[in-house]
């Protein structure tokens, strides 16, 4: 079996790898949230969080906090399989070692 | 780099964001010692001021109810409840410190969402606790004030240790046991509070100290 065909390629990017963490922990994170987390740019985390949401892993919420919006973000069914597809695959990868 | 080291590396970023993103991580052992010795010198200034006063066993009566002469008035103005909040605010400042410097090294947000979950939840039984406190002032009940103080503070940490390192969870439930306990010694809460609110800190924080802060750092 080829273990590199199981590691996602939407996972590749350390940053879209964290962001599916922290959602597959929490229900709900908003933008600010995810921002203070990675500890990244605006504009950087929106692309990436493009990628995810056309990926279908994961889904976002308009809303509004008084006027200001909220919009946040949670996993998706496919999302969460993909990332615990993903998961094994590196503990196998990860197994080859000994 | 070989793909083993990059996959290993990933699942690192995984559990590190994972627990980022869940728990406020920064809480410091040192701010559980700071907050304990603040506790212990104010059970200290607080038990020369029952000396002062005709010592303990005057003290037990009025607790008790034998003698019966305060009102809400007389409690809030009392040297010992002036003590008390003294040492809850120098606690709470000491103990803010040593977590603010923490989560600066860590470069964790001391203001983040974590931080606000972890405050909320523990604010929520201990608010709760604070107004029924009160309302036993106000009964005169002096004697159940000290052990539902340390019932109430135990339940706020074990609520809280969902969201920051879960060993505060014990620390909760040692500081409900020694409130319920203290049911049953009414008119000996000094001695309870010195230990819940002194040793107990001071030992969870020299635990957590050791086990998370020493050598990572």
């Amino acid at each position: 079996m080829n273990l590199i065909e199981n590691l996602n390629k939407i996972f590749d990017s350390r940053i879209r790898l964290g962001i599916m963490s922290a959602l597959v922990v929490n229900t709900q994170l908003n933008f600010n949230e995810l921002k203070e987390l990675l500890n990244i740019t605006d504009g950087n985390l929106a692309s990436h969080l493009k990628t995810l949401e056309e990926s279908t892993f994961i889904k976002v919420h308009k809303g509004f906090i008084g006027r200001k919006s909220n919009t946040t973000y949670s996993i998706t069914r496919p999302g969460e399989k993909a990332f615990k597809t993903h998961l094994t695959a590196l503990e196998k990868m990860i197994g080859t070692m000994k | 780099m070989n793909e083993q080291q990059q996959s290993l590396q990933d699942i690192q970023q995984i559990k590190q964001m994972m627990e980022r993103s869940s728990r406020f991580i920064s809480l410091s052992g040192l701010s559980g010692i700071a907050a304990g010795i603040c506790a212990l010198a104010g059970a200290w200034f607080a038990n020369n001021v029952i000396m002062e006063n005709g010592g303990p066993s005057v003290y037990r009566a009025v607790v008790n109810r034998t003698i019966e002469t305060e009102t809400v008035q007389d409690f809030v103005g009392h040297r010992l409840f002036q003590i008390a909040i003294i040492t809850f605010f120098a606690a709470l400042l000491s103990s803010f410190l040593f977590t603010y410097l923490r989560s600066k090294k860590n470069k964790i947000p001391m203001w983040g969402y974590t931080s606000k979950r972890l405050l909320i939840n523990v604010a929520v039984p201990m608010i709760a606790g604070g107004i029924y406190l009160f309302r036993q002032i106000q009964f005169g009940n002096y004697g159940l004030i000290a052990p539902g103080c340390l019932i109430f503070y135990g339940l706020g940490l074990v609520n809280a240790s969902k969201y920051t390192l879960g060993e505060i969870r014990y620390l909760g439930y040692c500081q409900v046991l020694l409130g319920i306990i203290n049911c049953w010694y009414v008119g000996y809460g000094i001695y309870f509070w010195a230990t819940g609110f002194g040793l107990l800190h001071i030992i969870y924080g020299m635990v957590m100290w050791l086990r998370y802060e020493k050598n990572n750092d």
